[in-house]
């Protein structure tokens, strides 16, 4: 994914904290995707207008000492981008 | 005998099918209501539904299936989609598109519908019409899909695939394309209900399957040159298959469907099977979910026969579907005949010759009309 764009996700899709699974998930038609803890953080805060530095930045804003978060965030977002989960284009 | 699992070992449902209605404006010869359907006329009112919803969201359902029947003949829809959302559901209005407007559609988003999934019968017209006994209905769902895609949301097309619209399957696919689907589902008719009743006129040969399913790859490869993001599932006719389908996930491990007449369901066919099941007057959904006999039938693995009972993929098909298993055995424990395993296997293998045979008439299907549907009850 390009970095001059803000990440969003897909449009109609919904990140949601399910308190019954203790953890995010994402929903979209019919459908689910049951998320880490890690990949809950990220996506909590991809919301288009975040850039992904930025994402970065308050990450380890709230996990201090946490090692490679940018390199996670770039493969996650990588990742997220392949299986549809992200709006495409600006 | 105790079916009772320990309550430790039972999930909460993730998913909630409210079929609000049996009632419906199209007469598809495949429909997955009940035989009888004509016979449950009372509805659950709105607010047995909104109860309903409550208590499901409660336990820990997150996705949420308005379907039917067409659930746009419910007026109260909007007021139940509302409540849904506020819920925390992910709600999906699960259609034909009939009876749908840009006025409806405006309503529907205003109460936070989340996703409109529309069926399509035929890649045109006339075969649609054969299909589903209206004339004007093709016409008006494309329309609609224009319009929900239009309206901003993220739209699914269903088409039941069988053997006299699977040879389309290419022109299926570029319609669903040119209408802006986000996901195609082309799901080969599932044979419970109408469709297990008009069987021998709708399974398509092995040949149709495999050439429909090489076609589907084809655009797979082209959608994906293109950038071009559309899902296409497509579900082989597990009469075709070597191996059961893990139907539902499992009994009672994921899905609660609750019939329009308010019954507690594994799954919208269950109440083809032999036995008796709960009423959301009978207790809390939490009760039937985790208590009922119903639901605890076939719960785990105690209850399989052979050859399930010792096979290493019991936890992986769950001995397949009990509702085909009943339908085609007469015995809804056994193992499902589509798999290789089970010694009735011959009742599929005789099936798809029968239906190699048939004439394939689509004049000679029985229609889904309460009419027919009162031929299967006397009260």
């Amino acid at each position: 994914m390009s970095p001059e764009v803000a990440p969003a996700l897909r449009r109609g899709w919904r990140l949601q904290w399910e308190p019954a699974q203790q953890r995010h998930v994402l929903l979209y038609p019919e459908g689910m995707v049951q998320l880490n803890e890690s990949a809950g953080a990220i996506l909590a805060l991809v919301d288009g207008r975040r850039h992904e530095e930025d994402i970065v930045a308050e990450l380890e804003a709230q996990f201090p000492g946490a090692a490679e978060i940018a390199d996670d965030v770039a493969a996650f977002l990588a990742e997220a981008g392949r299986q549809g989960w992200l709006e495409v284009g600006p | 005998m105790s079916h009772a699992a320990s309550p430790q070992a039972i999930d909460p449902p993730l998913w909630l099918l409210a079929e609000l209605t049996y009632r419906c404006p199209l007469q598809c010869p495949y429909c997955s209501n009940p035989l009888d359907f004509a016979r449950y006329r009372d509805e659950l009112d709105t607010d047995a539904w909104i109860d309903v919803l409550r208590q499901a969201r409660a336990m820990g359902a997150v996705q949420l299936g308005f379907s039917g029947g067409e659930p746009l003949v419910r007026r109260d829809l909007e007021v139940l989609v509302a409540e849904a959302r506020r819920l925390g559901f992910y709600t999906n209005l699960i259609t034909s598109g009939v009876g749908l407007d840009g006025t409806r559609i405006e309503a529907l988003r205003e109460a936070g519908l989340d996703h409109i999934q529309i069926s399509l019968q035929a890649a045109d017209d006339e075969l649609a019409a054969a299909v589903a006994g209206s004339a004007k209905a093709h016409a008006a769902k494309l329309a609609m899909a224009r319009a929900v895609k239009a309206a901003g949301y993220p739209m699914v097309l269903n088409v039941v695939l069988h053997r006299h619209n699977i040879d389309d399957t290419d022109r299926l696919i570029a319609l669903c394309d040119e209408l802006g689907a986000d996901a195609v589902e082309l799901a080969s008719c599932q044979y419970y209900g109408w469709a297990k009743l008009n069987r021998a006129g709708l399974l398509p040969s092995r040949a149709q399957v495999e050439r429909a399913e090489a076609v589907t790859q084809r655009w797979r490869e082209r959608l994906a040159e293109r950038g071009r993001e559309m899902r296409l599932l497509f579900v082989v006719p597990d009469y075709f298959a070597e191996r059961p389908k893990a139907c539902m996930g499992g009994w009672g491990a994921i899905f609660l469907t609750v019939a329009p007449d308010g019954s507690v369901l594994p799954c919208h066919s269950a109440r083809e099977l032999p036995m008796a099941f709960p009423h959301v007057r009978d207790g809390s959904l939490e009760e039937i979910w985790y208590a009922s006999e119903a639901f605890n039938r076939f719960r785990g693995d105690a209850w399989m026969p052979e050859p399930c009972g010792s096979c290493s993929e019991r936890h992986q098909d769950h001995g397949g579907c009990r509702c085909q298993a009943f339908l085609l055995t007469g015995d809804p424990a056994a193992a499902d005949p589509v798999c290789r395993k089970s010694p009735r296997r011959e009742l599929i293998d005789r099936a798809v010759a029968e239906a190699a045979e048939s004439a394939g008439d689509i004049a000679a299907l029985v229609p889904r009309q309460a009419r027919h549907s009162r031929t299967f009850w006397r009260g």
